[in-house]
């Protein structure tokens, strides 16, 4: 790597790097836990208002639909700047990690609730039938039977998921959100440092692995039943 | 309603039951039952039969109130299923157990979990709980099966924790919408088995819904027989084996027991000489029949047929050949005839050109 002349002071930018890597850790996380809730809750409602489902709800299934089909195609960099106004309210500013979150979160819940959909609609209606016939509540059949019949493609729903989330957390860095994204273009990308770039790539991959890793090891362990 | 002795207490009624499905974007409007009445009794086995699309599994899901009749009357166990509540109607599934054709078993719990579900749905106390699993599963034969997940069962094992989870909550019907259809023949008759005991010791009433003629013959006191939403005969099993009213019951029918031969099995009879007559065993009995040719002193060698058992009944229809004058072959007929459907065979087109006579079709009676 001869071509690259800047010699990094790893010393002064270690420190900044492991900042970054605590927040890029932080966004995602709490993207996670609260749009991979929210995810859930879009998911099993879609699911249920469908036209011959547990809450057959066209009006309710017809307005999500929509919205969802609205958000998701919008390029998560220009919907970062595009829900500023929501952001402001919420967090009370525009850059920081924290802002970062809003818009991660919005979108990783409008996915997630795809995701979670898409997983449900493929339990054997006969599972539902068969707890109708019993007699329970539907409630109790969608939530007690019907996510966790799904739960194995649910993980690995939520492992890609986790990785998308990653790549939105890197975007956000782009509008000061910090993180490892933040890093790589102020030290890599600005200054001309490809060996910054090179190591936040190394970083985020590692990250990615893990996740990888988790959520294929958590979906065998559900699949092996 | 719920007196369990006494005289025959009707559990399931249907009166001029309609049940139509509006037109969608894919399909237009289809009426899946049209002015169906029916009476089940409790501890009977009653088998609803009739090839896919007749209704049968519309009036199955009217049962348990899964659909409302959009006209008519259906009543289960006292309950009026359309105009009863989301609550009522629960509360009256608690009461039916199901079985499907596809298990329709949980995958994601245990077999134990499976059996569960219907008891904590019903309030039963966890301690209670277990030793009834337990019990379920060794009555229906897969006490070792506990901890296994449904997958890695047989469909005959599947079927088997179907029928317990639908038993499982002490349910005076079970509903069982082609129960057997998944599995091989040796499976269906060891599941046939089992609902003939759990009718007996239990003394559920059971509904089986099917489109195997064999599984009304192996199991039901009393058949439906259905054809586009309508009964087209119902009664006695073997009062509609025996005597079918409609055209559709005679087709089941003859997949139980072969009818009188045609096309090239008949040419093929034909060409062994003799005179061919062929008479319905029912009431008829085949010694009756051995009775009148013996009466006459006619040979007679069962060439072609069968006769089944039901509940000790013979049922079927046997063809004979026999060696005699035209005269003494016109008595035997009509003397058969006056107690039973008999006839004269002969070929359908002209005589056919004589031949070295078939073998291997002859069976000795």
């Amino acid at each position: 790597m001869s071509a690259v002349r800047t010699a990094t002071d790893w010393g002064s930018l270690a420190p900044v790097l492991l900042q970054s890597i605590q927040e890029t850790v932080y966004m995602v996380a709490v993207t996670l836990v609260i749009g991979g809730a929210a995810g859930l809750l879009i998911g099993a409602v879609l699911y249920a208002t469908r036209p011959g489902n547990l809450f057959a709800n066209r009006v309710v299934f017809g307005v999500l639909n929509l919205l969802i089909n609205v958000i998701r195609p919008i390029p998560f960099i220009i919907f970062l700047t595009a829900v500023g106004p929501v952001t402001k309210a919420v967090a009370g500013t525009t850059l920081g990690t924290e802002a970062a979150i809003v818009p991660m979160t919005i979108m990783a819940a409008v996915v997630i609730g795809r995701v979670v959909e898409q997983n449900l609609v493929a339990v054997d209606p006969g599972i539902v039938e068969a707890a109708l016939a019993i007699g329970a509540k539907r409630f109790a059949i969608l939530f007690g039977l019907v996510i966790p019949e799904a739960l194995a493609p649910l993980i690995l729903g939520y492992t890609f998921m986790f990785i998308a989330v990653v790549d939105m957390s890197a975007m956000a860095g782009y509008i000061g959100g910090g993180g490892l994204g933040n890093f790589a273009i102020i030290y890599g990308y600005q200054q001309f440092n490809q060996e910054a770039t090179w190591v936040t790539v190394a970083i985020i991959v590692v990250i990615v692995q893990i996740g990888q890793f988790i959520g294929n090891g958590l979906a065998q362990r559900v699949l092996r039943r | 309603m719920t007196e369990r002795d006494g005289g025959p207490v009707t559990v399931i009624s249907f009166d001029g039951v309609s049940k139509g499905f509006p037109a969608t974007r894919r399909g237009s409007a289809v009426s899946a039952l049209d002015d169906v009445d029916l009476a089940v009794e409790r501890g009977s086995i009653v088998g609803v039969i009739g090839y896919s699309g007749a209704g049968k599994s519309t009036l199955v899901r009217l049962v348990n109130g899964l659909e409302k009749p959009t006209a008519g009357v259906v009543e289960v166990l006292g309950v009026d299923v359309g105009s009863a509540s989301a609550t009522q109607l629960r509360g009256l599934r608690g009461r039916i157990g199901m079985i499907f054709q596809q298990f329709n078993l949980f995958t994601s719990r245990t077999v134990r979990g499976n059996v569960a579900y219907p008891l904590k749905v019903a309030g039963w106390k966890k301690q209670d709980i277990a030793p009834r699993v337990a019990e379920l599963l060794d009555f229906v034969g897969i006490g070792d099966k506990a901890n296994s997940f449904p997958r890695a069962l047989s469909g005959g094992q599947k079927q088997r924790v179907g029928i317990a989870r639908a038993i499982a909550a002490n349910p005076e019907l079970l509903l069982a919408d082609e129960a057997t259809s998944a599995l091989d023949p040796q499976t269906t008759g060891e599941v046939l088995a089992l609902l003939k005991e759990i009718n007996r010791t239990l003394g559920i009433t059971i509904v089986v819904i099917t489109h195997q003629i064999s599984v009304v013959h192996e199991l039901c006191d009393q058949v439906i027989v259905m054809d586009g939403g309508r009964v087209v005969d119902s009664g006695d099993t073997y009062r509609v084996f025996a005597h079918p009213r409609a055209a559709l019951t005679e087709r089941f029918v003859s997949a139980v027991t072969q009818g009188v031969p045609t096309g090239e099995t008949l040419e093929a009879l034909l060409l062994g000489g003799g005179t061919l007559i062929s008479a319905d065993v029912n009431e008829f009995t085949s010694e009756k029949a051995a009775e009148v040719f013996e009466k006459h002193g006619v040979r007679h060698t069962v060439v072609f047929g069968g006769v089944t058992d039901i509940r000790g009944r013979q049922l079927g229809t046997l063809t004979y050949r026999v060696h005699a004058d035209e005269g003494v072959l016109d008595a035997v007929v009509a003397e058969l005839s006056t107690r039973t459907r008999a006839q004269l065979l002969r070929a359908p087109d002209a005589p056919p050109a004589q031949e070295t006579p078939a073998r291997g079709e002859e069976v000795s009676s």
